[in-house]
């Protein structure tokens, strides 16, 4: 099998080594360009949403490549996005003609069976040495995510703007080629002496500001227009609330074996929203109520244009920014890819929580 | 005497207001961009020039407005600002405790909610631009009515007639309907400024508390009909500030001046960059699939900047590599 999948961030280079470690041959979509949303846009009902139209055109650009199966994950919940890999493979077959299998990963709970007959169609090798693929990939996203994460860290006190990004890519590309576990770690450790390599401004203290919001558009920075760079360059730290490693652990392990202890969002959320309203609704609003309290100074909510589940988050947005103090900007992305207009309220985002901080500051005694 | 520059370019108007030391406006200027920002910049210019005292000098100069990049380098600013910051400021200077400015321009409104002199909250229409100068302009056009007339006959309506609000399409086959069935002018105008303030507070405002003092700004504030449809629909007055259509720039002004108040030097290129000769084209980069439309600003046979790329590799303007 030829098999492709979406992009999601960096998350393409794990699949890959998961896949490739099943016995098979990957056949790796280019990254997200407008290209790509054109044809997702063709060929998409015009009522989608974005996540929908980008992954469209991506599998579109995998089968040009000579991809003939394509592997994705279900949805959570009441949002459309759990029946868009059905759709999606429905478009290709019958409408475009694509002789093209579509695999889809629905999370384990509730599906523990299904789950474990698709992975034993999939791995064409010994089950040991599947699983020492599988442990590669992990670590490959563990040691992805701590250097991204690295990397927001350092990049608002940077003395030279771009120095973070530079070294943030030379670091994923080395991580991509790496082929051992041992390998990985000693990329992870060289990186992060890297990033403390870069000459910073030690006495700047960076805003924090949270983002939040449905995972792909948090996730993929061609769909964001580069929201978490962006704010890195306003000279903000930014954290973002969705890692892969985390979401995986979430809904793979705690959820099946339904261990609460981790699921402090959805705790969180509970005063505002007790439901699951579908999608990331209800942990946009608990990682909102979860940023206030460890004392960030605002919060980005990023939403696909009509997408159901931020929309309620949005909607409540306004009573928990209120009752615990913490400004919030929402963002729906659609298919605009110029970013001025996202700059402005974004520049404008941060001197409104510049002020605030001062403000603050000033009311508790210290100089501004 | 010192002064500061504060130009404000917009989709429809660009906007010079020239202050001195004390904040006080010396000159204001309003005119039309016409899709021509660098032309409409150095025609300002030239006017502004004329207009002022010889013994003025430039301190300091601001740049805001969707083209504040490009008019940030043609003028060699000091500050470069987003309109948000650059209104509440001005509408903070003009009524110190104002609470709620309503900005409405040529293609976007915004919202800015101010608590004890500082922003709160803003909002920007996203998706539609249902109600903005433009689409009054349009309408104005459609009617045969100059558009300095259009709002004052807005106030001779008895009985305004309902119109559809929510999208500008809607709104423009909704007043069609009406004029035909025989309603008159006045009363199809006065629906459409109740119309669109409807759409205002709810695509911009979305439930944000609208507390009195309110400024209203931008340069459909000059529409005696909207004006009256917001007061109407608040309940209370709205304060329209003396320089209400040029606030943006009168914003940007006040932050170049505290800028530079403790005296660093301006870069502003002087009254002489009207003459220099600009020229701006723009190329398709091939790097990658993106094909990231690059904009080029040369001054001369110099390139002064660039931007349109999202990997930045343009940016750097020693970059040779650009197809001639």
């Amino acid at each position: 099998m030829k098999i492709t999948f979406p992009h999601m961030g960096t998350s393409w280079i794990a699949i890959k080594t998961l896949v490739e470690g099943m016995g098979h041959e990957v056949v790796l979509p280019p990254p997200p360009t407008k290209r790509t949303l054109d044809l997702g846009t063709k060929y998409s009902p015009e009522f989608a949403c974005l996540p929908f139209k980008v992954l469209l055109g991506t599998y579109l650009e995998a089968l040009e490549l000579g991809a003939d199966t394509i592997i994705s994950s279900g949805g959570v919940g009441p949002c459309r996005a759990g029946y868009y890999t059905q759709l999606q493979g429905r478009i290709l077959r019958e409408q475009l003609g694509y002789d093209v299998r579509v695999i889809t990963f629905e999370p384990p709970r509730g599906h523990l069976i299904e789950t474990y007959r698709i992975i034993r169609d999939l791995v064409k090798v010994s089950f040991p040495k599947f699983l020492a693929c599988a442990w590669l990939a992990w670590q490959k996203l563990l040691a992805l995510d701590a250097l991204e994460r690295e990397s927001h860290r350092v990049r608002p006190l940077e003395l030279e703007k771009g120095a973070t990004s530079r070294i943030l890519s030379q670091g994923i590309a080395a991580i991509e080629k790496a082929d051992s576990v041992r390998e990985i770690k000693n990329i992870t450790a060289t990186f992060l002496e890297k990033f403390k390599q870069i000459p910073k401004d030690s006495e700047y203290q960076p805003l924090k500001v949270g983002v939040i919001g449905e995972i792909y558009v948090v996730l993929e920075p061609f769909v964001n227009l580069d929201v978490v760079e962006t704010l890195g360059h306003m000279g903000v730290y930014v954290d973002r609330s969705i890692f892969l490693t985390n979401w995986v652990t979430e809904n793979t392990f705690l959820d099946t074996f339904r261990v609460e202890a981790e699921r402090n969002a959805k705790k969180a959320a509970r005063p505002y929203l007790p439901e699951l309203v579908g999608g990331h609704g209800q942990t946009s609003i608990g990682e909102t109520v979860l940023y206030a309290k460890r004392g960030f100074d605002g919060v980005v909510q990023l939403a696909p244009f009509t997408c159901i589940p931020e929309i309620v988050a949005k909607s409540i947005m306004p009573r928990v920014s209120k009752e615990l103090d913490i400004p919030v900007l929402t963002l729906m992305l659609d298919e605009q890819t110029g970013k001025a207009g996202i700059a402005t309220r974004l520049e404008a985002f941060v001197d409104l929580l510049r002020m605030r901080r001062n403000r603050l500051a000033i009311a508790r005694g210290e100089t501004a | 005497m010192n002064a500061y520059l504060g130009v404000d370019v917009g989709s429809v108007s660009t906007n010079f207001v020239l202050i001195d030391e004390h904040d006080q406006v010396l000159a204001d200027l309003y005119i039309r961009t016409q899709g021509q920002p660098i032309q409409a910049i150095q025609t300002g210019l030239r006017m502004l020039e004329k207009e002022i005292h010889p013994s003025l000098t430039i301190m300091g100069v601001g740049a805001t407005g969707s083209a504040r990049q490009l008019t940030g380098v043609i003028l060699g600013a000091d500050v470069v600002k987003n309109e948000i910051t650059a209104h509440a400021v001005a509408a903070m200077h003009c009524i110190p405790d104002v609470q709620t400015v309503v900005e409405i321009g040529g293609q976007d409104s915004k919202m800015i909610i101010i608590r004890d002199g500082i922003v709160v909250d803003f909002a920007m229409n996203t998706v539609c631009s249902a109600g903005t100068g433009s689409f009054l302009d349009h309408q104005a056009d459609r009617l045969g009515i100059p558009i300095e007339e259009f709002g004052a006959l807005a106030l001779e309506s008895k009985q305004p007639v309902r119109i559809a609000g929510r999208c500008s399409v809607f709104a423009e086959s909704d007043m069609i309907h009406k004029q035909q069935m025989g309603h008159s002018t006045p009363d199809i105008i006065a629906g459409l400024c109740e119309a669109l303030v409807r759409n205002y507070l709810n695509n911009v405002g979305q439930g944000k508390p609208i507390v009195p003092p309110i400024a209203f700004q931008g340069g459909v504030a000059a529409n005696l009909g909207i004006r009256h449809a917001f007061e109407k629909e608040l309940g209370v007055p709205v304060i329209v500030p003396e320089h209400f259509a040029v606030m943006g720039a009168l914003g940007i002004a006040l932050l170049a001046k505290e800028n530079n108040a403790q005296g660093k030097k301006t870069s502003f290129r002087g009254f002489s960059a009207s003459e220099l000769e600009f020229s701006t084209r723009s190329f398709e980069c091939n790097g990658c699939p993106n094909h990231c439309e690059i904009v080029e600003i040369k001054q001369d046979k110099a390139v002064l900047a660039r931007w349109g790329d999202r990997c930045h590799k343009w940016q750097d303007i020693t970059n040779t590599e650009a197809a001639s």
